[in-house]
């Protein structure tokens, strides 16, 4: 019976599940699409609740007697010894005169940030005709009392599950009724640098060591790059030698970048005595990691450039040399300047290699010059991810904002000179 | 002088020099007018004396910088009295630390005594007298380079010919840093590599299944040798590797043909460029999402369906590692897909075949090799991703299969055992590089197999 079966009946029998198959196919592919795109959306949505907090810290308002015997003693003003946190510590007492006793007053200490005093100092080496007024100055309060603030430390359960007492907690609602409590722009995130306490961290140091950075691997990737990828794409014999360059940028662009970290710790670290946890040596680190990046993007750029221009040029009587200098490198130059920002980009989130050669030191002063010790902005979101405080978590993510901001606009960047400079042949 | 002043001197002496030539050899035809006369362009003069001005006082500070500091310290330890000469390496150098301290006026770690004053001050002089010598030479290597080159201008000099010369040594040196960069990883990793070897059997480490690098302090410690089998190393970056593949290869793949078949334009242009987003976060942040909110997840998802999930499983890492790689999955078999004819496609498509028949039993096999090669790079970047398994992954070395057990990776024993202080000729710090050499060479072979197969299939169809 089924031999009977003309063709057109064998095809339309199996139609519906051949149909079925299709939709299921169709649908697992946008299952597959969504998957990614899912992740970005969680991803962001993740990171912007967790880090938008970080952008504001809670200050609390005390009313300072700066007593002259305290700050400057026989009249001489002693910026160095001053007992500043004394100064603080004998404010908050003077708000909550009830608080006795040495565990209790200690415990009153804690709710206000290590950093008020050195605000003080600050204030008095700004203008030291203040010494010996009462001024009401608005100082950042401790970690935990901002967290609290934020909602990010829950008041209602057991007391030793917490990391702030119960009178702590009472004398915060107490300063916060009195509008001595208030939430304002985290300055200090930006203008600090590193520190162990959560609310004087600042990612200062941190951008400054990757600007230091970049600036060395810019300064010698571009031009190396743009030379060798020149070399081999207009002048370079074919020969076995060329073959062998390019496979071997080809394998450098996939090497792990820790495996970069380790030649650059041999070589520029313990052969060639260069400091540790020194940008320069981090830009050189860098500089190899971007370098097959470059080449390749430059090459496709000059290999891009119609032949019709070489000769043309040659024609009127240009030397090879002039030939590249004169017309092709200006015309490929849009899409080096691409591949190179998209280097960049790359090297400014790079953190492991980084690890290799010493950048994980915890360093609070902002570097000054190539060789002061440093970190790099993915190495201190590595650091702060690592330590147990509630507010290092808040910050890690603000750090990370600012760093996918960094990368957003210099691809946005790359993408407005492809876009403007860019021409179709 | 600073030598960032010094080679801001020699830049202007670069120009100076560039007008000199290009003065003289317009002097030389009688002017301006007569350029003519000359063989190569006047600029090309100007270059040829700046070139030779400025190069060979380059060469020179280079090789002044990169030699002084070892001339100088050998010569503050020669200077130092015999006692100290005697001490063994390990002492001199932390001696020699504290000189270069004091010399630029940083806390010191031992107390300060005459001897080391002097030493820090001769440091100080040795320093200062090396910088003036090399400020004096450098500038007269590039006065000399220079008036040589300026006498040798003459209308028949082929000026172009000279400077495009080298120029081309320029461009080739350039191109050789690649090479050479390569040469670099390979030397710095293997010299380590066999000084480790020297001390743990190659077999050991290759097979030995038992991994824990903390070496006591004494050697009548117990687990003073350390022991180091990197077995369950390999099984746990290979488990890692394999959760990540079992996330990012059939995503990526069914993105990429979804992309290319199924879905309409407007589609395209927002999916694939939030796919590029993905692949341009940073791997670090990518560690931070595993370790805080991924991880949490896992183990939440699995203890409520009754299973045990340790708080950094292989799940985390892996499934967030999978994610990254996505959008390089895709990519490439997009790449592999497109390359396929179109004549095999419509061939298909008119035998009355459907959308999903013709890619699975047409277009995927032609395309295979492709993707094959698409996946090899993939498994090689998984395996040397280095900060999400750092940051979500664990360091304690189990051999196991569970991917909700702790596993650790090769490039997490790396990065535990370099990070810090520590001395360099210990088999603990060697152990890293030893497997940077592995962690090296897997990756080499598998991108060596993944980019020929690529190249080589996009050029059969082509």
């Amino acid at each position: 019976m089924s031999d009977a079966r003309t063709t057109l009946e064998k095809v339309e029998a199996g139609l519906a599940r051949r149909r079925r198959k299709e939709a299921t196919f169709r649908i697992l592919g946008m299952f597959a699409t969504a998957v990614g795109v899912l992740f970005l959306g969680v991803f962001f949505a993740t990171l912007i609740a967790e880090g938008a907090s970080a952008f504001r810290q809670t200050f609390m308002q005390l009313d300072v007697e700066l007593r002259e015997e305290v700050i400057a003693p026989g009249g001489e003003l002693d910026l160095v010894y001053a007992d500043f946190d004394g100064i603080v510590r004998s404010a908050l007492r003077e708000q909550f005169p009830d608080v006795s006793g040495r565990g209790d007053r200690r415990q009153l200490y804690r709710i206000v940030s290590a950093g008020a005093g050195y605000q003080l100092r600050d204030m008095i080496a700004a203008s030291p005709d203040i010494i010996g007024t009462t001024q009401t100055v608005w100082v950042p309060a401790a970690s935990n009392v901002d967290m609290l603030a934020k909602g990010n430390i829950d008041p209602t359960i057991d007391e030793s599950l917490r990391p702030l007492s119960d009178k702590q907690i009472g004398w915060v609602n107490e300063l916060q009724e009195a509008g001595k409590l208030e939430q304002r722009f985290n300055k200090a995130l930006f203008t600090n640098g590193d520190s162990r306490e959560p609310e004087l961290a600042g990612i200062q140091g941190a951008v400054m060591g990757s600007l230091y950075m970049l600036i060395v691997t810019i300064a010698l990737s571009f031009p190396i790059g743009v030379a060798a990828a020149i070399y081999l794409e207009e002048f370079a014999p074919k020969s076995r030698w060329s073959d062998l360059i390019e496979v071997n940028i080809n394998n450098l662009a996939a090497v792990p970048s820790i495996v970069f970290g380790l030649l650059g710790l041999a070589v520029f670290i313990n052969w060639m005595g260069l400091p540790r946890s020194a940008p320069l040596v981090g830009g050189l680190v860098l500089t190899l990691l971007t370098l097959p990046v470059i080449i390749i993007a430059s090459r496709a750029a000059i290999k891009a450039v119609p032949p019709s221009i070489r000769e043309a040029a040659l024609g009127l009587g240009a030397s090879r040399m002039q030939v590249v200098f004169h017309h092709v490198l200006p015309l490929a130059l849009p899409g080096m300047l691409t591949g190179t920002i998209i280097g960049m980009s790359r090297a400014l989130g790079e953190s492991a290699p980084l690890l290799m050669i010493g950048m994980v030191a915890f360093i609070v002063d902002v570097p000054g010059s190539l060789t002061d010790p440093a970190t790099a902005l993915p190495v201190q979101i590595y650091l702060w991810a690592d330590s147990p405080e509630r507010a290092f978590a808040e910050r890690t993510s603000a750090a990370i904002i600012v760093l996918l901001g960094f990368l957003l606009l210099m691809n946005l960047a790359a993408v407005v000179i492809r876009k403007r400079m860019e021409r179709k042949w | 002088m600073q030598t960032t002043t010094l080679i801001l001197l020699l830049g202007f002496m670069a120009i100076a020099g560039f007008y000199f030539g290009r003065g003289r050899s317009l002097a030389l035809v009688g002017g301006p007018g007569h350029g003519s006369a000359l063989h190569s362009l006047p600029g090309y003069y100007g270059y040829f004396v700046a070139i030779w001005s400025v190069l060979p006082a380059l060469a020179l500070l280079l090789l002044w910088v990169l030699i002084e500091p070892r001339v100088v310290v050998a010569l503050v330890i020669s200077g130092l009295p015999q006692s100290y000469q005697d001490l063994s390496a390990g002492e001199l150098n932390l001696l020699v630390n504290n000189i270069q301290n004091l010399a630029a006026g940083d806390v010191v770690s031992v107390d300060v005594d005459e001897v080391l004053q002097n030493a820090a001050a001769m440091f100080n002089n040795y320093v200062e007298r090396s910088r003036q010598m090399l400020a004096v030479l450098a500038l007269g290597f590039a006065g000399m380079g220079g008036a040589i080159a300026w006498n040798k201008v003459n209308p028949d000099l082929r000026a172009r010919n000279r400077v495009e010369g080298v120029v081309r040594w320029l461009l080739i040196a350039a191109s050789s840093i690649a090479i050479l960069t390569t040469i670099g990883i390979v030397l710095s990793v293997l010299f380590e590599a066999i000084r480790f070897f020297q001390k743990v059997p190659l077999t050991e480490f290759l097979f030995g299944i038992s991994w824990s690098p903390q070496t006591a302090i004494r050697a009548d410690q117990v687990g003073s040798s350390g022991s180091f089998g990197a077995i369950p190393l390999f099984t746990g970056t290979l488990l890692i590797t394999a959760i990540a593949m079992v996330v990012a290869v059939p995503v990526g793949l069914m993105t990429a043909i979804y992309l290319a078949e199924y879905s309409s334009r407007r589609v395209r242009d927002i999916a694939k460029p939030l796919l590029e987003v993905l692949a341009g976060i940073p791997t670090v942040v990518y560690g931070f999402f595993a370790a805080l909110t991924v991880a949490p997840w896992v183990r939440q998802t699995g203890e409520s369906v009754g299973l045990q999930v340790a708080s950094e499983s292989a799940m985390a890492a892996g499934l967030v590692m999978g994610i990254m790689i996505i959008p390089l999955v895709s990519s490439l078999s997009d790449d592999a897909i497109n390359a396929v004819p179109s004549a095999m496609r419509d061939g298909a498509l008119g035998l009355g075949s459907t959308r999903s028949e013709t890619m699975t039993k047409v277009i995927l096999p032609a395309a295979l090799p492709g993707i094959v090669g698409g996946i090899l790079l993939a498994v090689s970047r998984a395996i040397g991703e280095t900060m999400i398994v750092v940051m979500a992954a664990g360091l304690a070395a189990n051999l196991t299969a569970n991917p909700f057990e702790a596993v650790t990776t090769v490039t997490v024993q790396i990065v535990t055992l370099l990070v810090g202080d520590q001395e360099f000729d210990s088999a603990k710090t060697l152990a890293a590089f030893a497997l940077g050499l592995m962690l090296f060479v897997v990756t080499l072979v598998l991108n060596v197999i993944g980019l020929s197969v690529v190249r080589k299939y996009r050029e059969e169809y082509e």
